[in-house]
């Protein structure tokens, strides 16, 4: 008799969390497309927002209801970003590779320090303390915020104390864009080699002081690459919708501020002054 | 034009700080506990000095291992392992075998402070988390007490001390009550001006009540320790037995005795005011205080223990984020909308 | 020590008071030097706009640029001479920014033309505020803020109390100690200027208990006037905030995100006031003010007068500075700011000048926070500063705006009063930064 009660007692509960569960799944469904899952196996998993979106998830959703393209994963290999093409049935947008550029070239060796800078070992944070003690108020204080926060190990910083960024291992994931208290980098397609290495807005010689490879809004670039290269706020802006694969502008430049980005690094004009210190040079007087 | 012969400096405001450094604060711990051990060392002779000592240096030595080990700069500079290593050496029977001590002294900072991420993130104080897995790992050892004053405690060392590792010691006799046992087990009273005085049984630290809150006393003036511990400890204690007591004296101890004996005053004044195990807010210490106050009085009149701070401070330290969290001083401006603690 | 009738706002801390070196000094005439450069923008708002341009020759109390905007002010020249350039110049803050460079006459007598005293008496509120806008005047006590903007009362606002701040919390700095001391009538004047044409019903100068004397001299320069009281404050830092001000002298909070108007009070400096009475009496805009120079790498501290525009080297030399100096700070040490170049010019809202040397200066050990709770009980505006500084480590930016970041004030009790040296206001400070930056972009 026992054994009875004991199997219809626990027969009993078996048949009602079953039942439950039924229920469970007929009124708390969730119809969704089960695409969306085989498509987010397919991504990265980085999560980084390159695409635009906030997660992998979301990209994926917006792929497979047609809003994105996969070619927005900059993440994925080619080869990855087919296979996503393949199973939606569409066809991968071409994007051009775009990567981050630092629109700086004041290292230690040519931008002195004004004042030393002791506290948080942060560019945010140094920034909020006058600057951060560079004599160019608005060169790159080399504390390494966008190395440490690019998820790629594509930023390192150099022997001067300025990032580079490894173009290859570079997502354009915007993360280095927004970090950056100077706002120095930007994102380009790789095809933009004429590029202008400096943020510096003041004009005159005087400039010079504070940076040997400075902008000094002379203007010959403008005036080399008229209706290419227009002056503004005392710095040169190119305008990328029009011709720019041409050397010319930075043919006359004195300090080498613009530049030509060869893929093995910036390339100056032959007007410009040739840095023969190689040391870092930590401050001026005061 | 250059008058300065060094570059300029920048750092953000504050310019000027007030001075007193964690280091400094531990350091004060260290030197407001010294007459309370020195005259536990005198109490107890050669087995207590050395059962100190053995705690303090295992401590620190373990720290500094654990740093080694995790290529980090070595934090005894802070003096906090040597005040744990202390406080724990203060807890122990002084004829505890030493190699129980340093094994011990290692789980304090490994497993009470170290895992947590070290300094500030341990929720446990570390010396009672040693003590507490010392105890549940060698019981009668730990339960078992030297009498005081022994006529030879300076020239003898009692065998139980020099035991092997991973030997069970020897006791021949050379054994006492504390009072607090007396009292739960044989209901026998010792008198609470010697408890007071700290002519007694028990632990090192549990000695002299009037030499520990001198050390108390101390650091409150020096404005380096949290008074509201201690202090509402003590109220509910005695409040607490006291209600009890004249419910029914003969069954229940005198509040005073409740006060004077056992480790009270050592883990009130010293072991529950551990800033970082302790809530932050004032309001928050005082229910924390009442808390323990509370749960050592149960453990010692209904608990299986004759002793019961130890456990009592641990259960204090879990709860005491959640007491932060419940605790939020309203911030200016903002009328009856919550915004701070925890 | 408290006495039972002082009253207070919670919490704050009790740093060195450190103005035995200057508190006995009489205000001193910083002599002219040669060159004055004067940034469009030492106000918080819109910079102003130029009037003169490079060449033209300038008096004394001249208008240089009229206001940008009405959140904006006047500047004018602190001395007679030319306008050599109107150029990029280094802002105290690191940045270049436009600026006049004034160079002086060596043979002007830098005499302020006179001028007849303003009808003020007859005058409607709206242009009391377009006059104190042409004055030039700001928040003497270091926020800057146009005083105008303050006197223009919105529609159907009233201001009830005017509330003067005397109190000087901060270490070092004792110039608004010695101008209560020694033109406590100018203080005075400014306040009945100031009332009488808002319509207040009532003034409260808070004053430090640690000034008695200059409690005294202001009580006896109003003496007989039931409408002005000078209530004595507990000696507590941040006591000068505007916000502790009034929760000391009335018991009331200000709200969340509001202003002091709200609770229909104006909160002045007493140097706002003395510039109110000297303008309105006398004609003298703001063109130079008073300022605390001290610290360890000074040798021979002072209370100056400055005119605006003087470098800060000419006037650290004209006080001699040691060549150990190592910091130097523009304001009060609390919450002043690092200077990166002595070149940057003193500034209307300049209080101070302190000299560090490498002694002086609080050096980077860090421990890590143990919870000890002393940032919470130093902190006037009750929030968690460890909480704060935890989450702007962790970069948890939308916490940390449900946390109150933004009532954070950055009075610096918080970091002075922690034992392990975190940068508690260093933390809160970029990650209010980092905030701005997403508002911005976004």
């Amino acid at each position: 008799m026992l054994i009875l009660t004991a199997i219809g007692a626990l027969g009993g509960l078996t048949l009602i969390l079953a039942t439950m569960l039924v229920l469970a799944h007929r009124w708390l469904h969730v119809e969704e497309d089960p695409r969306i899952d085989a498509v987010e196996e397919m991504l990265p998993a980085a999560n980084c927002g390159a695409c635009g979106y906030p997660g992998c998830r979301p990209f994926a959703e917006a792929l497979v209801t047609g809003k994105a393209n996969p070619g927005r994963c900059t993440v994925s290999s080619p080869e990855d970003r087919e296979e996503i093409a393949d199973f939606l049935g569409v066809v991968v947008a071409q994007q051009e590779k775009v990567v981050a550029r630092l629109a700086c070239a004041g290292g230690t060796n040519v931008a002195p320090r004004r004042a030393a800078y002791a506290g948080i070992d942060s560019c945010r944070a140094a920034a909020t303390v006058a600057g951060g003690g560079k004599s160019c108020f608005w060169g790159c204080l080399g504390l390494a915020d966008c190395a440490d926060v690019c998820d790629f190990d594509a930023i390192h910083m150099n022997a001067n104390g300025l990032p580079v960024v490894d173009e290859d291992a570079c997502t354009a994931c915007n993360d280095c864009v927004e970090v950056c208290p100077k706002d120095l980098f930007e994102l380009h397609p790789v095809s933009h080699r004429l590029w202008v290495a400096c943020k510096s807005q003041q004009e005159g010689d005087e400039v010079l002081e504070q940076c040997e490879v400075a902008c000094t809004a002379c203007g010959r670039c403008a005036a080399d690459g008229p209706g290419l290269i227009t002056m503004h706020n005392g710095l040169p802006v190119i305008d990328y919708s029009r011709r720019h694969d041409t050397q010319v502008p930075i043919q006359r430049c004195p300090t080498g501020a613009i530049v030509w980005l060869t893929d093995s690094g910036p390339q100056k004009g032959p007007a410009a002054k040739r840095i023969v210190r190689k040391g870092a040079l930590h401050n001026a007087p005061t | 034009m250059s008058t300065l012969s060094k570059t300029l400096q920048l750092r953000t405001s504050p310019h000027i700080l007030s001075g007193y450094a964690v280091d400094s604060i531990m350091f004060n711990v260290v030197l407001a506990l010294l007459p309370a051990t020195l005259f536990g060392m005198y109490v107890f002779g050669l087995a207590g000095t050395l059962t100190i000592v053995v705690a303090t240096l295992s401590c620190v030595l373990s720290e500094h291992l654990i740093c080694v080990s995790q290529k980090r700069r070595s934090t005894i500079g802070d003096w906090s392992a040597a005040v744990t290593g202390l406080l724990y050496g203060l807890t122990l029977p002084p004829s505890l075998p030493l190699w129980m001590v340093a094994f011990g002294g290692f789980v304090c900072i490994g497993l009470g402070k170290a895992i947590f991420g070290g300094l500030g993130s341990n929720p446990f104080n570390p010396a009672l988390v040693g003590r507490a897995i010392l105890q549940a790992a060698f019981p009668v050892p730990m339960t078992t007490w030297m009498p005081a004053f022994a006529e030879n405690r300076f020239s003898w060392l009692p065998p139980s001390t020099l035991a092997w590792p991973f030997t069970e010691p020897v006791y021949d006799g050379f054994t006492s009550a504390t009072p607090l046992s007396l009292q739960k087990f044989d209901q026998v009273a010792t008198d609470a001006g010697q408890l007071a005085l700290g002519m007694v049984s028990g632990s090192t630290g549990e000695t002299s009540a009037i030499l520990l809150l001198l050390g108390g006393v101390y650091l409150v003036a020096r404005n380096m320790m949290n008074w509201r511990i201690p202090v509402s400890i003590f109220v509910v204690v005695f409040a607490f037995s006291g209600l009890l007591h004249l419910a029914d004296a003969g069954a229940y101890p005198s509040p005073l005795f409740m006060l004077v004996s056992g480790g009270l005053v050592l883990g009130a004044v010293f072991m529950a005011t551990d800033m970082v195990s302790a809530p932050m807010t004032g309001t928050g210490c005082l229910l924390y205080g009442a808390l323990i106050g509370a749960i050592v009085v149960v453990i010692r009149v209904w608990g299986g223990m004759p002793e019961g701070v130890a456990y009592a401070i641990l259960l204090g330290n879990a709860v005491a984020p959640h007491i932060d969290r419940y605790v939020r001083p309203t911030v200016y401006g903002t009328g009856r909308r919550r915004g701070a603690a925890t | 020590m408290l006495t039972v009738h002082t009253q207070s706002f919670a919490h704050g801390v009790h740093p060195e008071e450190l103005k035995e070196q200057t508190v006995g000094l009489p205000v001193a005439r910083l002599p002219f030097v040669d060159r004055y450069v004067l940034p469009l923008s030492q106000h918080a708002g819109a910079p102003s706009e130029p009037v003169v341009q490079v060449g033209d020759q300038v008096q004394r109390g001249d208008v240089l640029a009229r206001p940008g905007g009405f959140v904006s002010t006047t500047l004018h020249s602190p001395v007679t001479g030319r306008v050599r350039a109107l150029a990029p110049r280094k802002h105290p803050n690191g940045q270049m920014v436009a600026a006049f460079e004034i160079e002086a006459d060596p043979f002007a007598t830098q005499q302020l033309p006179r001028r007849e005293p303003l009808d003020w008496a007859a005058m409607e509120l709206d242009a009391f505020v377009e006059q104190v806008q042409r004055a030039g005047l700001v928040g003497l006590g270091g926020a800057a803020f146009p005083t105008h903007v303050k006197y223009r009362l919105p529609e159907g606002r009233r201001c009830e109390h005017l509330v003067i701040n005397g109190c000087e919390c901060e270490p070092y700095l004792t110039c608004d100690h010695r101008l209560m001391l020694e033109r406590p009538a100018a203080v005075i004047r400014g306040i009945e200027i100031v009332s009488r044409l808002l319509g207040a019903d009532h003034s409260t100068i808070g004053v430090e208990l640690n000034k008695p004397d200059a409690i005294d001299a202001l009580r006896a320069a109003c003496h007989g006037r039931t409408d002005i009281t000078v209530t004595g404050l507990a000696v507590k830092y941040p006591q000068g905030a505007e916000k502790m001000l009034i929760k000391a002298l009335f018991d009331r909070e200000v709200p969340a995100g509001k202003l002091p108007l709200d609770l229909g009070m104006i909160v002045n400096n007493v140097q706002t006031m003395a510039g109110i009475a000297d303008y309105f009496d006398d004609g003298k805009p703001l063109i130079e003010r008073m300022i605390t120079v001290a610290g360890p790498g000074i040798e021979r501290p002072a209370n100056l007068v400055v005119p605006i525009g003087t470098s800060v080297r000419a006037v650290l030399e004209y006080c001699g500075l040691r060549a150990e100096t190592r910091q130097v700070v523009m304001g009060g040490p609390m919450m002043g700011q690092a200077l990166a170049s002595l070149d940057a010019p003193v500034l209307k809202g300049t209080s101070g000048l302190l000299a560090f040397t490498e002694a002086a200066i609080h050096h980077d050990v860090e421990y890590a926070c143990v919870r000890c709770g002393n940032c919470l009980e130093a902190c006037s505006n009750l929030l968690n500063p460890q909480k704060l500084a935890r989450l702007a480590r962790g970069g948890r930016l939308d916490e940390l705006e449900q946390a109150c970041v933004n009532d954070c004030m950055e009075c610096g009790a918080c970091t002075y009063a922690c034992p392990s040296g975190v940068p508690i206001v260093h933390l809160i400070r970029t990650a209010k930064a980092t905030l701005r930056r997403r508002k911005g972009s976004r």
